[in-house]
Formats: C-alpha cells, sequence, structure tokens
C-alpha cells in the first residue's frame, strides 16, 4: 500500500469513528519498499489541496522521513521541484509491504501482508 | 470504446469473473453524457488562473477482480479530463484485493504502452490516475467519514434465502493448500463460500446493498460526493431510488444507464447518488 492510503484510513471499530486519537493509523514494524513512478508536480499540487497535513506528518515521522516541512505548501513553496519530488517520493512511490496499523484509541491492530492491509474485524468486534 | 482491462491472471474459482454487469458500469461510466457529470463535478485546474482543485477520491466497494477500478484508473485522462485522481479498492476477499491490485497495474501499463509508441520512454503524459491500494475490509469500514468523492459499487444483488456470514479476521485460509494439508474438498467450501459473498444478496438481494446506502450520508464527501450502484429488477429499483430521494437534504438519485430489456424490464441498471 502507498503511504498516501493512510491518509484515507481510520480504525474500522464503530465506536472509534468518532475519536481524533483513531486517525491516522499507526505504522508499526513497516516493511518499506519503493517503486518507480513518473513524477508529476501537477498531481502532487492537486493532491496537496486534500491532504491532512497533521496526520501525514505523523505517518512520515513513524516511517522516518525526517525531510517533511512543519506547514503544508503553499504558493511559492509548491513551485520548489525538490520539495515535490520529495512528497512524490514519500506519498506514492513508498510503498509499505508488511508490518501492522495500530488504532490510537482502541489500540486494535490491522496487519499489513504484501502491501495489502486486513481490516477484517474479529467477531467479538464486529 | 475504451479497452477493457485484462483479467486473464484472475482465478474464478473464488473471485467474481467479470459479467454483464461489470460491463454496464464501465459503459455507463465512459458515457458522454456521465464523463461530461464528471467532469464538471470534478474539474481539471483551469489553464489560465492556474488554481489547483483537490484531486478526487474514487473507491470501489466489492472490487471483485479489479476490472471496473483498473478502467476508470487507467482510463482517467479520458473520464475525468484530467488525471489528478486518486483510486482505490475494497473487498472482503483477499483473493480479490490481490487479483484487483495485479488488474489495477496490468491496465495502467497497457494504457501507458499504448500511449507513448515506444514503451521505454515514458515522456507522454499519462493517462492513468494514482492507485493507492487495495484494502481487505467490510464495504467502507475501514475509510475516514467524508473522504470518498466517487464511490462505485456493483453488489452481491442475486436474492437469496440467507446471507453468507461475513469473514472475519482470520477466517478465511488463503494458503494455497496442497503443503498446508488442506484437503480439496475443504478448498472448494472456501472458494464457493467466497464466490456467494459476491453474489447473495439475502432478502430482496437488498441486504448488503442497504448496509451500504445507509453509510452514503456519512461516507460520501459532504458537496462533491456521487455514488453509482448497480441494481437488478428484482432489488426494486423504482422503490431503492425514492427512499434515497426521501433522505431529504436534497440527495438525489436517477438511473444512468440500462441494460437486457425483456418485457419492458430492464434486468439492470446503474443508478447515480448524489445532492446536485
Ligand atoms: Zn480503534
Amino acid at each position: 500500500m502507498k503511504v498516501l492510503t493512510v491518509n484515507f484510513l481510520t480504525c474500522a471499530v464503530k465506536t472509534c469513528k468518532t475519536s481524533p486519537e483513531a486517525f491516522p493509523l499507526h505504522f508499526r514494524d513497516a516493511e518499506l519498499a519503493q517503486q518507480d513512478l513518473e513524477f508529476n508536480p501537477e498531481f502532487i499540487k492537486n493532491m496537496l489541496l486534500r491532504l491532512d497535513w497533521n496526520a501525514f506528518r505523523v505517518t512520515t515521522s513513524e516511517l522516518g522521513f525526517s525531510t517533511i516541512p512543519a506547514e503544508k505548501p503553499e504558493g511559492d513553496a509548491l513551485n520548489d521541484e525538490t520539495l515535490l519530488r520529495d512528497l512524490h517520493k514519500v506519498l506514492l512511490e513508498t510503498q509499505v509491504m508488511e508490518g501492522k496499523l495500530v488504532c490510537g484509541h482502541c489500540a486494535h491492530e490491522y496487519a499489513i501482508k504484501e502491501g495489502i492491509a486486513n481490516f477484517l474485524l474479529p467477531n467479538h468486534l464486529v | 470504446m475504451l479497452p477493457t482491462p485484462s483479467t486473464s491472471h484472475v482465478s474464478f474459482d473464488n473471485v467474481y469473473e467479470p459479467a454483464e454487469d461489470s460491463f454496464l458500469l464501465l459503459d455507463a461510466l465512459s458515457a458522454p453524457s456521465e464523463t461530461a457529470f464528471l467532469q464538471h463535478r470534478f474539474p481539471a485546474a483551469t489553464a489560465s488562473s492556474g488554481a489547483a482543485t483537490p484531486a478526487p477520491l474514487v473507491v470501489e466497494v466489492g472490487t471483485g477482480s479489479g476490472v471496473v477500478l483498473a478502467f476508470v484508473t487507467a482510463h482517467a485522462k479520458t473520464i475525468f479530463g484530467h488525471t489528478n485522481v486518486l483510486t482505490l479498492a475494497t473487498d472482503v476477499n483477499r483473493f480479490a484485493c490481490e487479483a484487483a491490485q495485479r488488474t489495477v497495474q496490468t491496465a495502467i501499463k497497457d494504457v501507458c504502452d499504448s500511449d507513448t509508441q515506444t514503451p521505454t520512454t515514458s515522456a507522454a503524459p499519462a493517462s492513468s490516475a494514482a492507485f493507492l491500494s487495495p484494502v481487505l475490509s467490510d464495504l467502507t469500514s475501514a475509510i475516514r467519514p467524508g473522504e470518498i468523492d466517487m464511490l462505485i459499487f456493483n453488489p452481491p444483488y442475486v436474492p437469496t434465502e440467507e446471507l453468507p456470514i461475513l469473514p472475519s479476521t482470520h477466517s478465511i485460509d488463503t494458503s494455497a493448500g496442497s503443503n498446508q494439508g488442506v484437503s480439496s474438498h475443504s478448498i472448494f467450501e472456501r472458494d464457493s463460500y467466497l464466490l456467494s459473498l459476491s453474489y447473495a444478496g439475502g432478502a430482496d438481494g437488498m441486504e448488503t446493498t442497504d448496509r451500504l446506502l445507509e453509510q452514503i450520508p456519512t461516507i460520501l464527501h459532504p458537496e462533491r460526493g456521487v455514488a453509482y450502484l448497480l441494481l437488478c429488477a428484482q432489488n426494486r429499483p423504482e422503490d431503492v431510488k425514492a427512499r434515497i430521494r426521501a433522505w431529504g437534504n436534497g440527495w438525489a438519485a436517477e438511473t444512468v444507464a440500462t441494460s437486457g430489456k425483456t418485457a419492458g424490464w430492464e434486468r439492470l441498471q446503474i443508478v447515480r447518488i448524489w445532492r446536485p
């Protein structure tokens, strides 16, 4: 799964939906892989408009990416090709192949196997 | 006609095989009336101002082989008029998630190869959206409320006496079998069960669709959101649309494509659900 995916996911447990602690889910023991994709600055700019920047910062710091600015780039900063290429690399080219996503509210762990996260719940949580 | 994505790598022993319903969705989503609607709802950044617009997130629920999402992803340029689009698939069947991943990636590569006469150079602008991931989950349960701009659902719509029980975290053994000591009989049972999840809809074929409809007002983006839902005649589509309109708050439901007309009845139809 692309790192960007986790910006749109939350805990599958119903009672967690309204909890701010359930977003973003936290990566644990993540094994990463890189996939080369064509760099498209227009795509990055449009995608940034809908990205939850604070959640993205949490995710990237957990995965060990240190070059992400504290504030979402706007205006002239969007012409900084180095920054856009960094974002392209983290958001689109970085895949999480194995590991877990953990809910910060209920502590439930969702396993990631071969790039696919398993959000099916055990019977007692459905 | 846009090419249909290849699913030749998929084992249809345990993943729903693309059929008339899948192809009706492809036709509906690439018809001029629907692409005009989508291009108006999810406009590209205007050339004059250069202002960016939020990239829409397209989610196919119960993606199966992934043929529909692969089509939308690979042909984003034609459907949306631009490729600043994100796509994501969900399914309760791990085999389907794996199949869909490959179907989408293959479709992106195929359309890219046909765009650039020489496949080794990728200088031409891409025609495809960005595919995020398949997610093994029940309906939209793993997706953050309000994030989905376009939802596509080809549900289990066949009326059946019973609704199969949904799989839980570890209930399906997806290991290959032979070296695990799993008998061919139990593999057959497992595969029959997985296929039943793709078609068995319970009472009126609506039990799963009703659960999805309940989620639509919270899961879709409050302004931009639109859903495409496939229904068959036994689902009583006129009643379904009337119920959606009765949500109030500006919700609309219209049939945008039909197929298999017999004796005045449309066997299958696609309903668009949105707030104009
Ligand atoms: Zn939780």
